[in-house]
């Protein structure tokens, strides 16, 4: 059988599983059935996927009778298909050991069994289908699979706006997603890619399907001015499905931009990767300051999801720009960093956010000022936080630090660009993957440290009990599978050449041939970098130094009360809190994203009652561009309230010049 | 091979041994210019030894990550340390990280020594993590621009073919490399917590950051920590040395004498640093925390500009 039959068996597969959620969701066998199901399925398709990017898929396109009478339903998988479907379904398998454990505290687990298996469907679907329909079908499948899981605490304060807000914004990326796919399949319908391969739109009309394309799946992956939605629905839902939702879901967005920028709309023009710079690092810088800011673990986790998928996409933008000017060694570069940080951020930001759900279930707290000493408390849990937090923060010799050296490295090849724009836009841009990578390292100083940290903030927190064996076990391989990624990154980098070949049509000279597993991914005096022996070294210098001291020196250790320059506060309350931690960057570089009122109210010497300070940070972004779209929206909503007030007569006489309308302009065509 | 191996080590025990003994180059210079005594010049050798013999006093409320963070720090700095070509270029393991990787490095002790401040609990452990974590946001980007310019003339970002460019005749003098001189002068200042950043001889001050982070530490965590500090220092001193004043070092496959010499020399300059070092420092104040944004933010504008002028030179050649 070849790979896309396999891939659609394990898709009919989850479907079952679905329907099979909605029957015994009420029963105790309810649960292990379909995340045992959604596990074992997902692990078969990561195998096939994987065993598809090595040997390669096959070449045929799979047709089933279904979708659109002249095209049928089309299904193919090709390199890059393949590597996502690793991705995704690397996270799917994850999630669901996960969610064997984890599961168990959900209070309606009807709300949540069904949906989750035609999500992890709608998401493979997405992945294999080759033609628009299919493509769009799957698409808005897995919108309305995630809707509904994200609205299964309806109940819960803000989640159902957030679910209307998400809804509202998945209509929108679609809608324009629709109009990308409307454009690069022209006038005579050809909607399979391979036809739209066959005969690339022209060059303005090319333009325009990448724009929309950007907008559509830029809104779904979480790209600044769209992301609005994503910091209020990924943490709405429950802990596993953020998990998904931010390391799987916005991966497949980024599938859509890739698949229809470099592969449909045909030759590249360098001035179409300007935008995504911009874009890619505004999003980066914005996301990771929102990150800084907020209080809430789920909500910080969901918009540092903003920040790399920022990043991502300025080494898509790399990617594009090098291959629109025929440096195709460089693009190669870019795009391998881009595809190794999606499959990195899948990694540790399922595994973060599976911690954060560890958290939620121990405390029932997601607040950061309610937490703290967990580590204590929960001592594995904390350590694969940990694991996850400093991969995230790009410390070697972690995975994540790898992906963003790259993305550096390929910066550092601006130089070779002939385009002046690109010349001095993409060093700025690199200042800006640096400024966000570090203040990405505070970010997570602050989320690991404020809740795992110091003392507990409340009774919740100090009673805190460590998380169950299944979910451990899944925060375990994820947190391993970081560290095998940063120490063997020669490996990873060779595994994504197919696909960066379909793409690039070039890759980076082969890793694993280099000695001592060291990668050089332009040219070993360019620069070079060995997870390995920074790890050995490490390793061998901190346990040297150990032993060193302990045997020679002194081992003696005792417990005592913290001294705190003589003047030890008992009350938990006067530890360093979310906000006074951010305090600094917010002062520094606050005013960039927010609207930011700090006020005092200092009691008048004598007075007895508490000084207070009040803090309040508004979107900008939110208050220049959606108050007043949504002012308008409102405004010609009751405008056009009154059409429904009319008399037969009248709605008929609106009917008939509709009609004569469109027949005119159908007339007038060219 | 064998030799190598033993230049490699020499390398590694180096960058360990004399870390203490230009930090008190630095103390003594600023001693004598304050028309002090002062202490000896190996006194920073004895309060470490001192330190390490003591028993180690750990706070209730801290965990595990406490007293694992001094020796993450210690190895963290330590490799990043032996990375840098101080005294020979290409020696064994050169080429296992390159510039970024060993910012990247750094950045690992800084993270886990802001954790580890907030590790008890204390509101001054908080005080300091939370301006360490803003210098450090600012600093880092201000030395990727620095590794950029770098990067654009010697065409690499690993620091033994930059100092072989940097000693060959094709440099010449740019107004772009003593840009990214200063810039990388403030970066260093920044990031040691140097006067007029921070003052590392002060305690129980408002003002103070890294002492703040590091307040509850005592015994032989402090000694590794202290250690930890004084290499770093050493580190962005040879940093100086490696990229802008490389002449003597001995380059590629030199010969045993050359590299004898070489480290001669390297010790020369960098006491040589230190005394420099200490005489800035006496003659300026310290600034307010918030000033600082504004310190580091002219290091990354200087080293953007160094980028650009680059650019534009290039294209008029």
């Amino acid at each position: 059988m070849s790979a896309e039959a396999l891939c659609l068996a394990g898709d009919a597969g989850l479907l079952a599983l679905a329907v099979a959620g909605a029957l015994f969701a009420a029963k105790p066998l309810g649960r292990p059935l379909v995340y045992g199901g959604a596990l074992v399925l997902s692990a078969l398709m990561l195998a096939v996927a994987a065993g598809a990017l090595a040997f390669g898929g096959g070449a045929e396109t799979l047709v089933l009778p279904l979708g659109l009478p002249w095209i049928g339903a089309r299904f193919h998988i090709d390199a890059l298909s393949a590597f996502f479907l690793v991705v995704v379904n690397l996270s799917a398998a994850a999630a669901s050991l996960y969610a064997l454990g984890y599961g168990r505290t959900e209070h309606d687990p009807e709300r949540v069994l069904p949906f989750y298996p035609a999500f992890l469907a709608g998401m493979n679907l997405v992945l294999v289908a080759a033609d628009a329909y299919t493509f769009l079908l799957s698409w808005e499948f897995m919108s309305l699979a995630s809707w509904a899981l994200v609205m299964a605490r309806h109940s819960e304060d803000q989640n159902a706006r957030a679910g209307y807000v998400y809804l509202v914004m998945a209509s929108f990326g679609t809608f324009a997603l629709l109009i990308a796919f409307a454009l690069v399949a022209g006038l005579d319908g050809r909607f399979a890619f391979e036809a739209m391969r066959a005969a690339p739109p022209a060059a303005g009309v090319a333009m325009l399907a990448f724009a929309a394309a950007l907008i559509g799946a830029g809104s779904k992956a979480g790209l600044v001015p769209l992301h609005v939605w994503l910091p209020l629905a990924h943490p709405a839902a429950p802990s596993h499905v953020s998990a998904l939702m931010s390391g799987a879901m916005t991966k497949v967005a980024v599938y859509a931009f890739i698949r229809i920028a470099f592969d449909l709309a045909g030759p590249p023009d360098w001035r179409l990767s300007i935008p995504v710079l911009i874009v890619g690092a505004a999003s980066g810088l914005i996301g990771v300051l929102q990150a800084l800011m907020d209080n809430d673990l789920k909500r910080v986790l969901a918009y540092s999801t903003i920040e790399n998928i920022g990043l991502i996409f300025v080494a898509l933008g790399l990617a594009y720009a090098f291959h629109a000017t025929d440096f195709d060694a460089a693009a190669a570069l870019a795009m391998t960093a881009a595809l190794l940080h999606i499959f990195n951020h899948a990694l540790f930001k399922s595994l973060l956010f599976f911690g954060a759900g560890a958290v939620l279930t121990a405390t029932g707290e997601r607040r950061l000022n309610r937490l703290g000493g967990l580590l204590n408390r929960m001592p594995s849990t904390g350590l694969f936080m940990l694991v996850g937090a400093a991969a995230i923060s790009a410390l070697p010799p972690l995975n994540g630090f790898v992906s963003e050296w790259m993305i550096l490295q390929a910066v550092l090849l601006s130089p070779a660009f002939s385009e002046w724009t690109l010349k001095i836009l993409a060093p700025a841009v690199g200042a800006g993957v640096a400024l966000t990578a570090a203040l990405a390292a505070a970010c997570f100083v602050r989320a690991f440290g404020i809740p795992f940290l110091g003392r507990p903030r409340s009774e919740a927190a100090e009673r805190a009990k460590e998380a169950d064996r299944l979910s451990l076990a899944a925060m375990a391989g994820l947190a391993a599978l970081c560290a095998i990624v940063g120490i063997f990154p020669g490996q990873a980098i060779d595994a994504l050449s197919p696909a960066v070949d379909l793409l690039i049509g070039a890759h980076v000279p082969n890793q694993s041939s280099m000695p001592w597993l060291t990668i050089a991914p332009v040219a070993a005096s360019r620069g070079s970098y060995n997870g390995l022996l920074v790890a050995a070294f490490i390793v061998a210098s901190a346990s040297m130094a150990s032993t060193v001291i302990h045997r020679f020196a002194s081992g003696a250790l005792r417990r005592a009360p913290a001294w705190d320059c003589g003047f030890p506060d008992p009350a938990p309350t006067t530890q360093y809190t979310g906000e006074s931690f951010s305090q600094p960057v917010r002062r520094v570089f606050g005013q960039l994203a927010f609207v930011v009122e700090e006020r005092i109210d200092m009691p008048r010497p004598g007075e007895t009652r508490a000084a207070h300070l009040n803090l309040r940070l508004t979107d900008r972004i939110w208050n220049l561009l959606y108050v007043p779209l949504i002012l308008v929206v409102e405004r010609t909503a009751v405008q056009l309230n009154r059409l429904q007030f009319l008399t037969i007569r009248q709605y008929m006489s609106v009917v008939f010049g509709a009609l004569v309308v469109l027949l005119v302009v159908l007339a007038s065509w060219p | 091979m064998i030799l190598d191996l033993v230049f490699q080590l020499l390398q590694v025990m180096l960058v360990i041994l004399i870390a203490p003994l230009l930090t008190g180059v630095v103390r003594a210079t600023k001693a004598r210019l304050t028309r002090r005594r002062g202490p000896p010049l190996l006194q920073p050798y004895r309060d470490i030894l001192r330190l390490a013999r003591k028993e180690a006093i750990v706070a209730d409320s801290a965990s595990w990550l406490f007293h694992h963070t001094p020796y993450i720090v210690f190895a963290s700095t330590w490799v990043a340390a032996s990375l840098i070509p101080t005294f020979a270029t290409d020696l064994l393991f050169s080429w296992a990280a390159d510039l970024i990787a060993i910012i990247a490095l750094l950045g690992a002790g800084r993270f886990f020594l802001s954790l580890a401040g907030l590790d008890v609990g204390t509101s001054f452990g908080g005080l300091g993590s939370s301006r360490e974590s803003l210098f450090g946001a600012l600093a880092e980007p201000a030395m990727i621009v620095i590794v950029f310019t770098l990067a654009l003339v010697a065409g690499s970002t690993q620091l033994s073919t930059v100092a072989a460019y940097m000693t060959s005749d094709a440099v010449g003098l740019r107004v772009s490399l003593g840009m990214a001189l200063v810039a990388l002068i403030i970066v260093a200042i920044a990031e040691n917590g140097r006067i007029p950043v921070d003052n590392p001889s002060t305690h129980l001050e408002l003002t103070m950051v890294h002492e703040a982070m590091i307040l509850e530490y005592s015994g032989r965590h402090l000694a590794v920590i202290e250690l930890a500090a004084m290499m770093k220092l050493s580190l962005y001193v040879s940093l100086i040395i490696c990229v802008f004043f490389p002449w003597g070092a001995a380059i590629a496959d030199a010969s045993v004498a050359d590299r004898v010499f070489g480290a001669i020399v390297y010790v020369v300059k960098l006491l040589t640093a230190g005394v420099a070092l200490g005489a800035f420092e006496t003659s300026i104040a310290k600034m307010r925390v918030f000033r600082v944004p504004d310190f580091v933010g002219g290091a990354l504008m200087l080293g953007f500009l160094g980028a650009l002028l680059l650019f534009v030179s290039r294209t008029l050649k």
